[in-house]
């Protein structure tokens, strides 16, 4: 079984509202959309963000667009106006998801 | 965005085949800081680029009849509509027409409704007096008034961004005020373009995995939007960045939530049966966008008056540089405690380590050759904060071996009063915006 890093095979686009931040998971090709479905899942956004992310982890699914919109509530310290975190928009936030491993078959 | 580059709207007005130039200036934290200049000094308020914006510009709409759609009115409508008539007057450009729109300041009836804030579950007036603006995200409405009376420019305050978009798109056609389908198409045209080079390629490139040509001169987004509210995004042919799939569905996935309740002031937006396709070159479709009737109520921002943050931060290099730096940081700790600092929450970041983020995950760990130690510390008055910068600027001498500061011995600005954006929401019947329109003569 072939073990590859999401980055390899989607791309990441993080925003902010409020204190609450989405990381958008979206495929570079819709061919490989339910493999993102199967491996990205709550579970392993909630291990790999749990120093950060405070509230709940919810995921959506559009396979329109080939892409996994995930919302981390209370993940920004506050929200940018009082957070003392560097990164008080949470651009940054999707870019460490790119590493996660995914097993391909 | 407030800072954003000044000539790609240059671009737009002499090479764009345009009629509406929008520009959206407001976050959540630039009306908050907007509402403390305009505290501290009545005539200020608006934005603060605004003459250095328009200046430009201005010769385009008296010239080709380039309209502009702006919130840059921010906390302060009226006297950014001074400041624009004025520059009109100075370049000899007569006979534009400025509309501003206010009524999106709420900050009086908060005090008679006082709604439960959403993020403490508290009502506004358990902040007592550190609430100082209230601002409800207004819609398109108003903005369509302006342009029926013939407004070349219209400015407002608080309207949604994606609103400032809507407005001319709702203008051109006319469509019916409960055709929910086509105001959401609309809508998402502001919502794909609000955020500037964001989808054309900015906030994108990963060599290597996404490469992106000519970041440095960025084209900004074009909508041709047809009748039906399907719209094809591109930008000006030859300048910098891209329009494709990628670019405009992560975008279009910005800030995102639901998607099948994106609720904006004008619409309820659901994207579960969107397509993104490309249509050529830099050209890409947006359509199978659907839309739900507006929400009954408007969402408000609260500026709220929240202390003070205190930071520092210094460099080491070289080898044991990551080892220094948690020293450092051990220091610093022990130093704010001996002189009794008070802080309410104080954050120590490695930086080159785990600054922007900890990921619970494991990597292999490579000792950097260079680590920046970082304090930030959050406390009730600025002397404390100050307390805070001076113990990291103090540690050089003090110290381990090497410290650097971050520019010739000078330190930035490190002590910052903090405006906090809190959000609750009203009826919307309880926000009335008017809209006045004035000709420069």
């Amino acid at each position: 079984m072939a073990t590859v890093r999401l980055r390899e095979i989607a791309h990441t686009r993080s925003g902010d509202k409020g204190d609450d931040s989405n990381i958008a998971v979206i495929v570079y090709d819709k061919k490989n959309y339910d493999l993102i479905r199967r491996e990205v899942t709550v579970e392993r956004v909630e291990r790999m963000y749990a120093g950060v992310v405070k509230g709940a982890v919810e995921r959506y699914e559009l396979p329109n667009l080939g892409a996994l919109n995930f919302i981390l509530h209370n993940a920004l310290g506050g929200g940018v106006t009082r957070t003392l975190r560097i990164d008080g928009h949470g651009k940054s936030m999707g870019c460490y998801l790119l590493d996660l491993g995914i097993e391909k078959g | 965005m407030a800072e954003d580059r000044i000539e790609p709207a240059i671009e737009l007005a002499r090479s764009g085949d345009i009629k509406y130039l929008c520009y959206d200036a407001l976050s959540e934290k630039e009306i908050q800081l907007a509402s403390l200049r305009k505290l501290r000094n009545s005539t200020e308020g608006h934005d603060k680029y605004i003459e250095k914006r328009l200046e430009p510009i201005l010769p385009f709409c008296a010239n080709r009849g380039l309209k502009l759609v702006s919130n840059m009115g921010s906390a302060n409508p009226l006297r950014a509509a001074e400041v624009i008539k004025g520059l009109c007057r100075k370049l000899d450009v007569r006979g534009l027409k400025i509309a501003s729109i206010v009524g999106d300041d709420v900050l009086s009836i908060m005090r008679e409704i006082d709604p439960v804030v959403a993020e403490t579950g508290q009502p506004v007036s358990a902040f007592g007096e550190r609430v100082i603006s209230a601002n409800a995200y207004i819609g398109a409405e108003a903005i369509l008034t302006a342009l029926r009376q013939g407004a070349d420019i219209v400015v407002g305050g608080r309207i949604a961004d994606a609103s400032l978009y809507l407005g001319p798109i709702l203008h051109e056609f006319g469509w019916k005020a409960d055709d929910w389908d086509r105001i959401a198409r609309g809508l998402i045209v502001g919502h794909i373009m609000e955020c500037g080079g964001q989808s054309t390629g900015g906030n994108f490139a990963d060599p290597g995995y996404k490469d992106v040509l000519d970041l440095h001169r960025l084209g900004f987004p074009i909508a041709e939007v047809f009748e039906s509210g399907e719209t094809i995004l591109t930008k000006v042919p030859g300048s910098g960045g891209m329009v494709t799939t990628a670019t405009v569905t992560e975008q279009l996935l910005y800030e995102m939530g639901d998607p099948a309740n994106y609720i904006e002031p004008d619409v309820i937006v659901d994207i579960t049966e969107a397509t993104v396709e490309q249509a050529g070159k830099d050209r890409v479709w947006i359509r199978g966008v659907k839309g739900k009737p507006r929400p009954l109520q408007l969402k408000v921002a609260l500026g709220v008056l929240d202390g003070f943050i205190g930071e520092g931060m210094l460099f080491f290099g070289g080898p044991g540089a990551y080892e220094k730096a948690k020293l450092a940081g051990e220091i610093i700790m022990k130093r704010l405690d001996l002189i009794g600092v008070k802080s309410e929450e104080l954050r120590i970041d490695l930086v080159g380590v785990n600054a922007i983020f900890q990921p619970n995950y494991e990597l292999a760990v490579v000792a950097p050759r260079e680590v920046g130690i970082r304090v930030a510390g959050r406390t009730c008055d600025r002397a404390e904060a100050a307390k805070i910068a001076y113990e990291v600027n103090a540690c050089p001498t003090n110290g381990p071996a090497g410290m650097s500061a971050l520019s010739g011995g000078l330190t930035r600005d490190d002590v910052r009063e903090v405006l906090a954006y809190y959000h609750t929401f009203i009826a919307r019947e309880r926000v009335r915006p008017t809209v006045s329109v004035e000709t420069v003569n």
